[in-house]
């Protein structure tokens, strides 16, 4: 199953690949786990890629006093294996499809795909990530809350190039978890929920909480949210807190033959409040 | 477009159309078909290879995204006339029944044991989550991969 024809560039630089996409209107191509499907299947048929896999610089974990910055061609592989992110992402990136998809697949080609079954995109949302973003102009930083805006689709522009991802580092009394239903064949998220929760004295004093895999884009749950914040963080208090997502999920949520928009609707508390109890042991 | 990728410790030079898969590069430009194409879509891991050290699935990576690379197929994993020994532990353990999914399972499980030396059965399970048999012979697969493990200097 070969894709269409396309021409192909590799760029060696973040400078050399905008110029590169700009002259013959050309798709970035990372490690091309999504890319390289879609095209097999005529779902996306570009007439150039503009291979940026080889820009060095663009890949690996850099922790920078309360941050951590995470190039765009990391692989799921390395934040698999990270002890420096918080603890959501290792936990997700061990969850992305398997072992070999892991060793080719980046963060950058997952985020700038924008799947909305995918599992960083949640993750991301919840741990209050920004997304680095250079173009011709210039390079700018967009937060996780405001970069995926639905289906496959995202801020980014067709002139710029996402080059990393910026996390909190960890940070004493506050815990992250991931927790998703998966698609049992191909590990895609149904329903995905990732928490970060700030504890003292047992009771919880910030709470980001994101859902995905049943919306078209990831998005924050608001109202989980402001019913953990003051509370004591009990099972009974977890999950009371979590079933206020019912009343946020809006008409948006999907249904297809893995799983009904019912079913999704009714796993989303489920899979929240095992996120965040699981944050909770971990702050 | 012009390549050099180093197959099995053999350097090839091909010109070949950006879309080749590597698949296809290893298959019908050099020859070498124990690399099988199962399901063509990065989830049965039949055409897994290894690319520069890496348990990679050559259906979805562009031949001219492994330009430069080192590559080892099935037939790249004897030496000197010996099998690996993770291929005599799926011969001794009988780790196949119709052998399509077998080169796919043995390049992965040999990654698996050389970055787990002491790996469990559990950790085998999880690991060949990319690797698809549709004889449902699991059972003795996984037996061949401890077996392997073992002779490989780690295992049970």
């Amino acid at each position: 199953m070969y894709p269409p024809k396309f021409d192909y560039h590799r760029a060696g630089s973040v400078e050399e690949a905008l110029a590169m996409r700009k002259e013959h209107d050309g798709k970035f191509l990372a490690g091309g786990h999504s890319l390289i499907p879609v095209m097999k299947l005529r779902l996306a048929d570009p007439g150039c890629l503009v291979d940026i896999s080889r820009i060095d610089n663009l890949k690996g974990i850099c922790p920078d006093g309360d941050t951590v910055k995470i190039g765009a061609l990391t692989t799921h592989a390395m934040v698999a294996s990270s002890g420096e992110v918080p603890e959501a992402l290792p936990e997700a990136a061990k969850m992305i499809g398997d072992p070999m998809v892991r060793n080719r697949g980046t963060v950058g080609g997952n985020v700038a795909h924008a799947d909305p079954a995918s599992d960083l995109p949640t993750v991301l949302t919840a741990l209050g990530a920004s997304m680095q973003i250079t173009g011709e102009d210039g390079s700018r930083s967009v937060g996780a809350d405001d970069f995926f805006t639905d289906l496959f689709e995202t801020v980014l522009g067709e002139d710029e190039l996402l080059t990393g991802v910026t996390v909190p580092a960890k940070t004493a009394g506050t815990g992250t978890a991931y927790a998703k239903l998966p698609n049992p064949a191909s590990r895609y998220a149904i329903v995905g929920a990732a928490a970060s929760i700030s504890v003292a004295d047992g009771k919880c004093t910030a709470a980001s909480v994101a859902i995905g895999g049943l919306l078209p884009a990831t998005t924050r749950a608001n109202a989980v949210e402001a019913a953990l914040v003051g509370q004591e963080m009990t099972d009974a208090n977890i999950k009371a807190a979590a079933a206020a997502i019912a009343d946020s999920l809006g008409d948006d949520v999907m249904g297809d033959i893995h799983a009904s928009a019912d079913y999704r609707k009714a796993m989303a508390p489920v899979m929240i409040a095992r996120a965040v109890k699981t944050a909770v042991g971990r702050a | 477009m012009k390549v050099s990728i180093t197959v099995n410790g053999k350097a090839y030079t091909k010109d070949v159309e950006p879309r080749t898969l590597l698949t296809d590069f290893v298959r019908e430009h050099i020859g070498l078909t124990g690399t099988n194409i199962g399901c063509d879509t990065s989830q049965c891991g039949a055409c897994t290879v290894h690319m520069d050290g890496m348990a990679v699935k050559a259906c979805t990576v562009l031949a001219v995204q492994a330009d430069g690379s080192d590559v080892t197929t099935i037939e790249g994993l004897a030496s000197g006339g010996e099998l690996h020994p993770m291929q005599n532990a799926f011969w001794n353990e009988h780790g196949l029944q119709c052998g399509y999914c077998t080169p796919g399972m043995i390049m992965s499980s040999v990654k698996l044991v050389e970055n787990n030396p002491d790996i469990t059965e559990d950790e085998i399970r999880h690991g060949l989550e990319g690797n698809i048999c549709r004889c449902t012979g699991y059972q003795n697969i996984i037996r061949s991969i401890q077996a392997g493990a073992a002779a490989m200097g780690g295992g049970d």
